[in-house]
């Protein structure tokens, strides 16, 4: 498990040098992206309002606060990851058309997603689930929002992070997939326990 | 009656913005214990941010975690309440307010409009389920916040009784092993086991609500939950879904009578930010929280 520091713009080298296990602490620009966007983007082929090149994304939709001090500015109060499973779906389109290179979120990606990461250079990573007051406390300053039609959790939140994480690498840029691995080992435990538990049934409430 | 009604709003909207910072007594200490027994870096990974969390949450009075979910309340109405004429209506502005005062995300979509209401109130939304309490003055009110992860791995399903608790275990366990690993773990596993699917649905969210480690009514009940628990930690899921010792702050099975001829299963996961808390509110407005020991309202 080694430690990494990356910095938007994140280059292609750095991202290949990085392994499923490893931890990263990311500095620099971080925008929120979840359902809609990714939908806005792929499906609807709308133009993003700002550009992702060598950039990361957040799976979280944030509870955000207006600013008292400064008008039209807003302040993060609560923001964590959000299943990233569900922009599976769209995910490889997204790395293909905006240039990414780390992507933020809870739980694990699959196929297509593995793919795109591993021909364009880019990891998929976790942050704690849940762990909302936590992240929001290493954001630095919410430098923009748009889409905000979308709704609160939908909108793209553009914020500036320092060492943001850590955030434990789930897919990395060679293929490996560590919740797909984890899975794989926990099916076949499953059907041990199921088996046992079974027979304990049969024996305990003789039916 | 309105400055009563007012104060009963009040009352309930801080009820409900304190579930989403504090998590009950019960599951902290749980998460305190699941993290003691926790070797493996990538698992202390886990718990060391979830504990830092909740320590940040309460200190700056936010939500512990960003999806406050759809709000949902279980109510035990004494049938000599005073206030259960007030009650529904007094729930919905007490989410309105909670929304703005805490804040709390947005979280209701309209179906069909497919537009977000603004205010956590929409549609049967708070979600209210009413259980009448015969001679009695007290209003017993369960908040519970449903995030989506952790609503995700949610389902029922009525079996052919003869796949047998078998098939039980084979519904849940699936369940748990492809989408429990997303939805934030350690979990609670709610078990519903009835006669009809909406039935099972129903008993599985309310053995969310009970006290964590409490026991099933019926021995054989009990037993159950303590052997689904060990098996499923043995598959060894771990906090975050990336492996560890324990997966979960419990098993709850809840059963109802079920027809000869049907075996219905229904399963709810609450995650490790299990928000649910309990409030019993008496005719002089006086109230205590049995979950949260020492709570301010
Ligand atoms: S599963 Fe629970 S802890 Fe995780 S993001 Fe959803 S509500 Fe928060």
């Amino acid at each position: 498990m080694s430690i990494h520091h990356l910095k938007t713009p994140i280059k292609e080298e750095e991202i290949r040098r990085i392994r499923t296990g490893d931890l990263i602490f990311l500095s620099g620009t971080l925008v929120t992206a979840r359902d809609d966007v990714h939908l806005r983007l792929v499906k609807q082929q709308d133009s993003l309002p700002i550009d992702l090149r060598d950039g990361a994304i957040f799976h979280a939709g944030p509870i955000m606060a207006a600013s008292k001090d400064r008008p039209g500015r807003y302040e993060v109060i609560s923001i964590g990851p959000t299943t990233s499973m569900r922009m599976e779906r769209y995910e490889k389109e997204f790395i293909e058309q905006t240039g990414l290179r780390l992507i933020v979120g809870k739980g694990g990606m699959g196929r297509r997603t593995e793919e795109a990461c591993a021909a364009h250079g880019c990891l998929h990573a976790v942050f704690p689930g849940g762990c909302a007051v936590l992240a929001a406390s290493l954001v630095r300053e919410v430098r923009e929002v748009h889409w905000l039609e979308l709704g609160m959790p939908e909108a793209m939140w553009v914020m500036e992070v320092e060492n943001f994480g850590p955030l434990l690498v789930s897919i990395d840029a060679q293929g490996n997939n560590l919740f797909e691995q984890q899975k794989a080992i926990y099916n076949e435990k499953k059907e041990a326990e199921l088996r046992a538990l079974n027979a304990y049934i049969g024996e305990a409430f003789r039916i | 009656m309105n400055d009563v009604k007012e104060k009963l709003v009040d009352l309930l909207a801080q009820f409900t913005r304190l579930s989403s910072i504090r998590l009950p007594d019960d599951v902290l200490r749980k998460l305190h214990e699941l993290s003691g027994s926790e070797t493996s870096e990538r698992a202390r990974f886990f718990y060391d941010a979830m504990l830092a969390d909740l320590d940040m949450a309460s200190s700056l009075m936010r939500p512990c975690c960003q999806d406050t979910g759809i709000i949902q309340y279980f109510v035990e109405a004494g049938s000599k309440s005073p206030y259960l004429d007030l009650l529904e209506d007094a729930l919905r502005q007490a989410v309105v307010l909670a929304t703005d005062r805490t804040p709390l995300r947005h979280n209701c979509v309209e179906v069909f409009d497919e537009k977000n209401t603004g205010d956590n109130t929409g549609t049967r939304i708070p979600w209210i389920d009413w259980q009448v309490i015969p001679d009695n003055q007290d209003l017993s009110i369960y908040i519970y916040l449903a995030g989506g992860g952790c609503s995700l791995p949610g389902a029922s399903k009525v079996l052919m009784p003869l796949e047998g608790y078998e098939g039980v275990l084979r519904f849940v366990f699936d369940q748990v092993t492809s989408y429990g690993i997303n939805a934030c773990p350690p979990l609670l596993l709610g078990i519903g086991i009835a006669g009809s699917a909406e039935v099972a649905a129903k008993l599985s969210k309310k053995a969310l609500l009970r006290p964590i480690g409490s026991a099933n009514g019926n021995e054989r009940g009990h037993a159950l939950e303590v052997k689904i628990e060990e098996a499923v930690n043995a598959i060894g899921i771990g906090p975050g879904g990336t492996g560890g010792a324990k997966s979960l702050l419990g098993v709850h099975v809840e059963q109802a009578g079920r027809h000869p001829a049907t075996l219905a299963v229904g399963l709810s996961t609450a995650c490790w930010a299990h928000r649910r808390a309990h409030i019993i509110i008496h005719p002089d407005l006086s109230w205590e929280m049995p979950t949260h020991q020492g709570a301010q309202l």
